[in-house]
């Protein structure tokens, strides 16, 4: 038996509706220090809903979410405080385009955290060289590529120096040579040991690095295992379909 | 393998250079394009040619009673007897200063905002907001020394221009608060704004304006006492957040949702988020709307007229009605019209330019 204290996110089931329509269903997972998932599943599963509701960008109705010991709840303190320490990565950047990158990257630990702007600007150049694009510090979003916008906005979640990270579809809205460089740093970042919910359909991503992988369908998580199992000896029909078409080209 | 060499760009062609080819290009290109250039050249000559005479050429401009204007001319002598009474109503002429200085620092604050080498332009922008208006204030009305002028003297453009530099400076922060409330989560809320909203958008200036004057002192005791031009402001700054607070629910509108998300992920609170995100985005979009109506309020504050207070263009009807000078309709209107168009179009061209100044011009 594992106490609960070891568990950086907890989510008990959870349910959750839009409206009628019901898309999380009784949704157990618990996450590791250190662990990184890799989500994936047809669209419109939930995918998203999901992780969206541990920083509660979306409210779920049933259930308990648990993060870092701080209860889910309607208490502003309780989101402020678990926003702080999650860090998430959207599929379309969401870069604030009237700052430039490094403005981007140090309002969070400025307003948030109360970091001189000094201290911040420096951890912010740290976390741009990390992600490889120091030069690009004083332009603005616009002025970038997608892979380097991405990059950015990797950047700007780890000056908040977060717990977690979560991804959402991060490279879906990319051209496809510019891909790699984005998954190059969340490889880096994973073998750093960052605990990692990562929702993608990059199966290579996946076996690299993932410690657990878990397939959702219509609001479930039908299937959760290592990467190696996963791949090769899927339990569910569903899973198996799944991979068929996603592994199939 | 064969390398890969590509080719060298070359520079655009050059075809039409010149002011032949520039006309060739635009006016006659074809027979048709030919024929509206010349169609609208006649047009110009019949219309432009007599007005510019009648306004300019054979106009009179010096003077000061009507047997100066003998030429046939416009008669601007009309407007230059009455100059003072234009600018300033019938603000003691001794203290015509008190509003000069207050336009002058005003001018000065402008500038200063937009010439982008000057430096402080934090402190300068707070100042405008904070001791100007007490400036302002002290300067038109008095105290701390100076005469009291009461402001049913006030008149003329100045009195315009109070009317919409209030306008506009205390509906912006009204409207943007109505429009975050209309978007509230908290029902209430929500509900308050827009019924302020529906309300003073629904209703006419005219109407505001008239129960301003008439129906406040009925509903309030002691506002008789209140001063007529302090409550056709209440009116009009009402009116005019109404509106400001719908063009920002468009600008607001038109942000992506991943910006509120952004800045909710990484533990913004609601008021930073507004603050350091949404609205400095959202007012750059909502320029070309703002500058819009408040357009239309400084062309709006006319209507005071009717509760009795006479801006520029009420100033100038009173003038035409005098004895002593009937049959000038057309100078005065234009006058009147000239100087609407100046403000106005100066608003126009520093929001545009704004507009550019903010643009990162990278959009996503
Ligand atoms: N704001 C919303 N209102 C109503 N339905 C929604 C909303 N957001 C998502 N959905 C629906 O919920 C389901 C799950 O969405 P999502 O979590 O985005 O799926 P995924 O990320 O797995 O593709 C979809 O069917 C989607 O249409
Ligand atoms: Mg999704």
């Amino acid at each position: 038996m594992t106490n609960q204290q070891d568990f950086i996110i907890t989510l008990k089931n959870v349910n959750k509706w839009y409206g009628e329509f019901h898309v999380l269903k009784d949704i157990n997972l618990n996450v590791k220090m250190g662990e990184r998932i890799v989500i994936c599943g047809p669209s419109g599963s939930g995918k998203s809903t999901m992780i969206r509701c541990i920083n509660h960008l979306e409210e779920h109705q049933e259930g308990d979410i648990v993060v870092d010991g701080v209860l889910l709840n309607n208490d502003l303190k309780n989101i402020g405080q678990i926003r702080k320490e999650v860090g998430m990565v959207f599929q379309h950047f969401n870069l604030f385009p009237h700052l430039t990158v490094l403005q981007n990257c140090t309002l969070a630990p400025i307003w948030v955290r109360k970091m001189p702007q000094k201290e911040a600007e420096a951890i912010a150049m740290k976390y741009l060289e990390r992600v490889k694009i120091p030069d690009q510090a004083n332009k603005y979003p616009g002025q970038l590529s997608g892979g380097q916008q991405q990059r950015v906005a990797i950047a700007r979640s780890l000056c908040m120096n977060p717990r977690v990270m979560l991804f959402d579809e991060p490279t879906s809205a990319l051209d496809p040579e510019m891909i790699k460089e984005v998954l190059d740093v969340m490889v880096e970042l994973a073998q750093e040991g960052m605990t990692m919910l990562c929702v993608t359909h990059e199966m290579g991503f996946a076996k690299k690095v993932a410690d657990r992988v878990i397939f959702m369908d219509a609001g479930q998580i039908i299937e959760e295992n290592e990467p190696e199992s996963f791949f090769n000896n899927p339990q569910s029909d569903r899973t198996k379909l799944f991979l068929s078409q996603v592994l199939g080209h | 393998m064969e390398k890969f060499i590509p080719i060298p760009s070359r520079p655009a062609p050059v075809v039409e250079v010149g002011l032949i080819g520039w006309m060739r290009k635009n006016l006659f290109s074809s027979i048709p394009n030919t024929l509206v250039t010349l169609f609208t050249v006649y047009m110009m000559w019949i219309v432009l040619v007599p007005f510019l005479n009648w306004a300019f050429i054979s106009a009179d401009w010096i003077g000061d009673s009507r047997q100066d204007c003998d030429s046939g001319g416009a008669c601007w002598v009309f407007v230059t007897v009455r100059w003072n009474l234009f600018m300033y109503g019938f603000y003691p002429e001794d203290s015509y200063w008190r509003p000069n200085l207050a336009f002058i620092l005003l001018l000065g604050i402008l500038v200063w905002l937009s010439v982008p080498r000057l430096p402080f332009k934090k402190w300068v922008a707070i100042a405008a907001l904070t001791v100007y208006p007490v400036a302002a204030y002290t300067l038109l009305y008095g105290g701390f020394g100076l005469d009291v002028i009461p402001t049913h003297r006030w008149g003329g453009l100045m009195l315009t221009l109070v009317l919409a530099l209030i306008g506009i400076v205390v509906a912006i922060p009204i409207g943007i608060l109505l429009a975050l409330g209309r978007r509230s989560e908290m029902p209430v809320i929500r509900m308050v704004c827009v019924i302020f909203i529906e309300f003073w958008r629904g209703v006419p200036l005219i109407t505001i304006l008239f129960m301003a004057s008439v129906m406040l002192p009925l509903f309030f005791a002691g506002g008789t006492d209140a001063d007529k031009l302090m409550r056709a402001l209440i009116g009009i700054v009402m009116f005019q957040s109404a509106y400001m607070a719908e063009v920002v629910r468009g600008g607001l509108q038109a942000l992506s949702k991943g910006q509120f998300e952004g800045a909710d992920a990484l533990g913004l609170s609601y008021w930073q988020k507004m603050n350091l995100v949404v609205l400095p985005q959202a007012l750059k979009i909502m320029i070309p709307g703002i500058v819009n109506t408040l357009i239309s309020l400084f062309k709006d504050t006319s209507l005071i007229v009717i509760i009795g207070l006479l801006d520029v263009l009420g100033m100038v009807r009173q003038a035409l009605a005098d004895p002593a000078w009937l049959g000038y309709p057309a100078e005065g209107y234009l006058f009147a019209a000239f100087m609407f168009w100046i403000f106005c179009f100066s608003m126009s061209r520093y929001s545009i330019y704004l507009e550019d100044r903010l643009n990162t011009g990278h959009r996503k």
